[in-house]
């Protein structure tokens, strides 16, 4: 009895074994891909994954989700000091100073492209995204995916009960303001104005915008000795407005990061400043009119704002000491895939981020999205502005993040009335050059 | 160490004995430890690709750092604040259930309750009692005219963190106090009655001296609870903001090695946290032999 | 001796304090029992609603809803009940072979080997953290039940308790077995141990709850979802706290990963007690 049983259970193991090679082993060859996108946006990246697999039977990508943004480039560097990074991994557009300072760690998309003698041209992406992305001479770094732009959101609602009228949202700050302050002195909303991620929105973008540099070194893209230039009288006017407007009710800072974005999908906020990727949320949970325009600019400072500059993240090719040419050809073709005009365009259409291709932009075109859905193009209109100039290529700071709890930290206290404009801005530099100083002197 | 005769002669036996523990505690202590010396003397990128030595730039780096000081003040603020509250609130506690009465296992229950739930448990629990837009305490506090957003304001966050944690402990410092005050002998308080003595002063004359050593013991567990057991309240109630308002030592060397990947620097607060544990226990230690001496 | 009066207030006091302690749970559980309309318009309601089947079986089998991701609870308490189980056995025989070693052996090194194993009561894990991810990441640990548990197994608590119980075990015990012809790992099994049994299940209490409950470790050493504890679910789950959140699964979640912890304070809450107090010693 003994016997047959243990005869059985081997010749069962057998089977199984024998199966799952069937079954998944054939020869593909198989790379690791960690990304940060968790809900819907996890479903909709596992799906073009997928779909990438489907399409061929030499590569097999294998997606893995790592949790938030800086939670999978965590994981990511301890792996790879542990000799097991993943082939492609997500890295949030705030990182890539990080990532290019790796040296020997990464694989630079433009030689991976050269070296695997996949067909790549950078001319295809739009300018914004591809400057963010590509060492100061042009070369790219990483793989454009997901790139949103930071807009205007407003509900139609709101303003029709004031009698504003819907079509006509307010351009610049001074306009900004007046609205905010009716609707928050009338009642109709609780909060006039608010914004996420504040120091992207008033910031990082609002430099790009009025064509200011954010960091000497052309915002640090020709080399790490850059310092910030935060000092201009524009931002403390600009940290000023929002001190006021927050004194006045005009304003109410609603946290951190994405925090504030339930605010406008609940009504409580009639304004947000928010990523252009809340789209999919908003379509399926705000009960109420809203539209999406082009980001508040100074009239008196700049007649023409400039494009504004992208958020989101791009894919790396990490090194690994066991990887072979095989795995990252593997990599090359799955970057190919994502650039195919209607692969772009149907991630763009599903996901609310920005065509990262031109043809991409006009695949949706052609599909009618754009007139199914008003305001769509605003974020890509936004960033295709002519006239880019190095100020509006992006950022390229050493640990930027740490930048940006800075700015959070010091313009945090200047809302709480602890401190004011003027402090706030010149903490924020003092902090800010700290931290670039330190990040310089790791690679030193 | 105390002098016991041995029982057993073997030669092999006992070092057999004590490997499996001997070489877990070299693998993930003992190594890890010395590496973490090492690392705060060294600087490297975070991908480790380039490492050297730099002495004691480091620490350096961050006793001349302002916000390195704030957040040491902190701590010890911090776990100031929840020792003496917690203990405070034990202690009553613990002298109104040291007389026998109907229901105290009941009692003893509901207040260790909270010791057993996970910290992230007590921080979702507080969070969504005082989430500014929703929570019912955020809600009834509105309708008394006080805005409440621990998510802006430092204080509150604070104050959030603290009544947290000390509603985490309370039945820790219940159940030592409460033991504390069953072992002081009857005939003590028998005397004081007789002598015309007044529960406040029973307490304070004779429960209160007789408990100070389980004060002392509980003093040190509440700091070390509050420095380094916090850290799971801490990360999902605050994440150590608004503005640093609630990052402590702990909490600031896990933001500096893995968000920042300031490896080197977290190991040099490694270190100097090392060191405040090392003073503890030895203060604890010799305590506790002081302790055994007069028993 | 001690007037009506008297008993009145103490009840008084300590019923204040239950209530303090047991209001956030009490509100929780009337959380999961709503829908998440009904939390996130502002006006918690204080009795319980309909809807607690639906959010339990959406905690209990998917713990994902339109505004909160995280890992079914089955999973994560699947994990933590796993973890803290390989904790309390582990660190049971560990601490107690070393104990052994050191309450009825002379051997040279002793006291070193003690002292070297008491220190690691001193240093908690959160101080070195980052070269113990190290090592265990060196160990290609990462992300495997085995990382997740080994390293926690290191802790002179248990190793200090069962000296201290061994000491109590008068010697005779020993000797009359010994007469008997036992070696000393018989002695261990037959005498010894049964002896320590009480302060054994004290310690095995703690253990389980210091296992369930941890939080830093498995989230640096798990990125795996399949690996969620109880407390990562639950961190995941929570994200940003907002208003809109489906903040009555997330109560759901909570109430059914915190039914371990609260058994074992209902049911062994002497041990519970024991075990603190020994431990402390």
């Amino acid at each position: 009895m003994d016997l047959k049983l243990r005869v059985v259970s081997v010749l069962l193991g057998i089977l199984v074994v024998t199966l799952g090679m069937v079954m998944v082993g054939e020869t593909r060859v198989e790379v690791e891909f960690w990304h940060a996108m968790g809900g819907a946006l996890g479903e909709i990246t596992a799906g073009v994954v997928e779909k990438f697999n489907n399409s061929q039977n030499e590569y097999y990508v294998k997606a893995t989700h790592k949790g938030s943004y800086i939670e999978t480039m965590s994981a990511a560097i301890a792996a790879y000091r542990a000799g097991e990074a993943p082939h492609i991994v997500q890295v949030y557009e705030v990182g890539t100073g990080t990532m290019i300072a790796a040296g020997e760690a990464i694989y630079p998309v433009h030689e991976l492209m050269v070296d695997t003698g996949v067909p790549f041209d950078p001319q295809v992406y739009i300018a914004p995204v591809k400057g963010y992305y590509s060492f100061a001479d042009g070369r790219m770094a990483s793989m454009p995916f997901n790139s949103s732009t930071a807009v205007l959101w407003y509900n139609k609602d709101i303003f029709r009960r004031l009698g504003f009228d819907p079509t006509q949202p307010p351009k610049t700050w001074p306009e900004l303001r007046d609205v905010a302050r009716k609707i928050a002195s009338s009642g109709a909303a609780k909060i006039g104005f608010s914004c996420t991620w504040l120091s992207w929105t008033q910031f990082e973008q609002f430099a790009a915008i009025h064509d200011l540099p954010f960091a000497t070194k052309t915002n640090g893209f020709e080399g790490m000795d850059a310092e910030l230039l935060l000092d201009h009288p524009l931002f403390l006017r600009h940290v000023q407005t929002l001190i006021d407007m927050k004194k006045e009710g005009s304003f109410t800072y609603g946290g951190r990061d994405s925090a504030p974005g339930p605010l406008f999908l609940s009504q409580e906020a009639a304004l947000l400043m928010e990523s252009s990727a809340l789209l999919p949320r908003a379509v399926r949970e705000a009960q109420f009119d809203w539209g999406i325009t082009y980001m508040p600019y100074y009239d008196d400072f700049i007649a023409e704002p400039k494009n504004s500059i992208i958020g989101g993240a791009s894919l790396w090719v990490m090194k690994r000491p066991d990887a072979t040419p095989e795995h990252y050809k593997a990599v090359a073709e799955f970057f190919r895939f994502l650039s195919q005009p209607e692969n772009d365009a149907d991630w763009h259409m599903a996901t609310g981020y920005v065509p990262v291709t031109v043809k991409g932009y006009e695949v949706a075109q052609a599909r009618g999205h754009y007139q199914k859905n008003p305001g769509a193009d605003i974020p890509i209109l936004q960033l295709m502005r002519p006239g880019s100039t190095p100020n509006t290529r992006g950022l390229r700071l050493g640990n930027l993040p740490s930048i940006r709890v800075a700015i959070y930290e010091e313009v945090e206290k200047a809302l709480e009335g602890a401190q004011g404009a003027e402090e706030t801005i010149k903490n924020i530099v003092e902090r800010g050059n700290a931290i670039l100083r330190e990040f310089e002197a790791m690679y030193q | 160490m105390t002098k016991v005769s041995a029982v057993f002669p073997n030669k092999v036996l006992p070092y057999l004995l004590v490997t499996p523990q001997l070489t877990l505690t070299i693998i993930f202590f003992i190594w890890p430890s010395l590496q973490a010396l090492y690392q705060s003397f060294t600087a490297s990128d975070p991908f480790g690709v380039k490492t050297r030595f730099v002495g004691l730039k480091n620490f350096r780096d961050i006793f001349t750092d302002p916000y390195y000081w704030h957040s040491v003040r902190l701590s010890f603020v911090f776990a100031l604040q929840v020792s003496l509250f917690v203990m405070a609130v034990a202690l009553l506690l613990a002298f109104m259930a040291k007389n026998p009465l109907r229901g105290a296992t009941v009692y003893k229950v509901f207040l260790l309750w909270p010791y057993a739930l996970a910290p992230v448990t007590t921080a979702i629990l507080w969070v969504f009692m005082f989430q500014p837009s929703i929570g019912i305490v955020a809600t009834v506090l509105r309708y008394m005219g006080l805005t409440w957003n621990h998510t802006l304001h430092g204080g509150q966050a604070l104050l959030l963190l603290i009544l947290a944690s000390v509603w985490k402990q309370i039945g820790y410092n219940f159940v030592f106090f409460l033991a504390a005050l069953h072992s002081v002998p009857k005939s003590f308080l028998e005397a004081a009655a007789v002598d015309g003595a007044s529960s406040s002063q029973i307490f304070t004359r004779i429960l209160f001296p007789l408990a100070s050593p389980t004060t002392f013991f509980l003093l040190v567990m509440n700091v070390i609870f509050s420095f380094f057991d916090t850290f799971g309240i801490i990360d999902t109630l605050t994440k150590g903001g608004p503005a640093k308002a609630t990052e402590t030592m702990c909490y600031r060397l896990f933001v500096d090695g893995f968000k920042s990947f300031l490896i080197n620097r977290s190991a040099a607060q490694s270190a100097v946290l090392m060191l405040f544990v090392m003073i503890l226990t030895a203060l604890q230690f010799r305590f506790l032999q002081h302790r055994v001496h007069y028993e | 001796m001690i007037g009506m009066q008297r008993k009145w207030v103490a009840h008084l006091f300590l019923i204040l304090g239950v209530v303090v302690t047991a209001f956030p749970l009490y509100l929780a559980f009337i959380a999961s029992t709503h829908d998440a309309a009904t939390i996130g318009r502002g006006r918690m309601p204080l009795l319980p609603g309909h809807y607690g089947v639906d959010n339990y079986e959406q905690a209990w089998s998917v713990g994902s809803g339109e505004r909160v991701n995280g890992t079914p609870v089955r999973i994560t308490m699947w994990n933590s009940f796993l973890m803290a189980l390989a904790i309390v056995v582990g660190k049971v025989v560990v601490s107690a072979l070393t104990a052994y070693a050191v309450v009825y052996f002379r051997f040279p090194l002793r006291d070193f080997f003690f002292w070297l194993i008491f220190i690691t009561l001193m240093l908690p894990l959160e101080v070195r953290i980052i070269p113990t991810y190290k090592v265990v990441s060196d160990l290609r640990l990462i992300n495997t039940f085995t990382g997740l548990t080994l390293p926690l197994m290191v802790s002179a608590t248990g190793t200090l308790l069962f000296r201290q119980v061994f000491l109590t075990i008068p010697r005779e015990l020993l000797e009359a077995a010994k007469v008997d012809g036992a070696g000393p790992l018989r002695c261990l099994w037959s005498v010894v141990l049964p002896v320590s049994t009480p302060g054994m299940a004290a310690l095995s209490v703690i253990l389980f709850l210091y296992g369930w409950n941890q939080y830093l470790w498995p989230l640096l050493i798990t990125t795996d979802r399949k690996l969620d504890t109880v407390a990562i679910g639950l961190a995941r789950m929570l994200g940003n706290a907002e208003g809109l959140m489906d903040w009555n699964v997330v109560m759901a979640a909570t109430i059914l990963t915190s039914t371990i912890p609260t058994g074992v304070v209902i049911f062994m809450h002497r041990w519970l007690v024991q075990g603190l107090i020994e431990v402390s010693k």
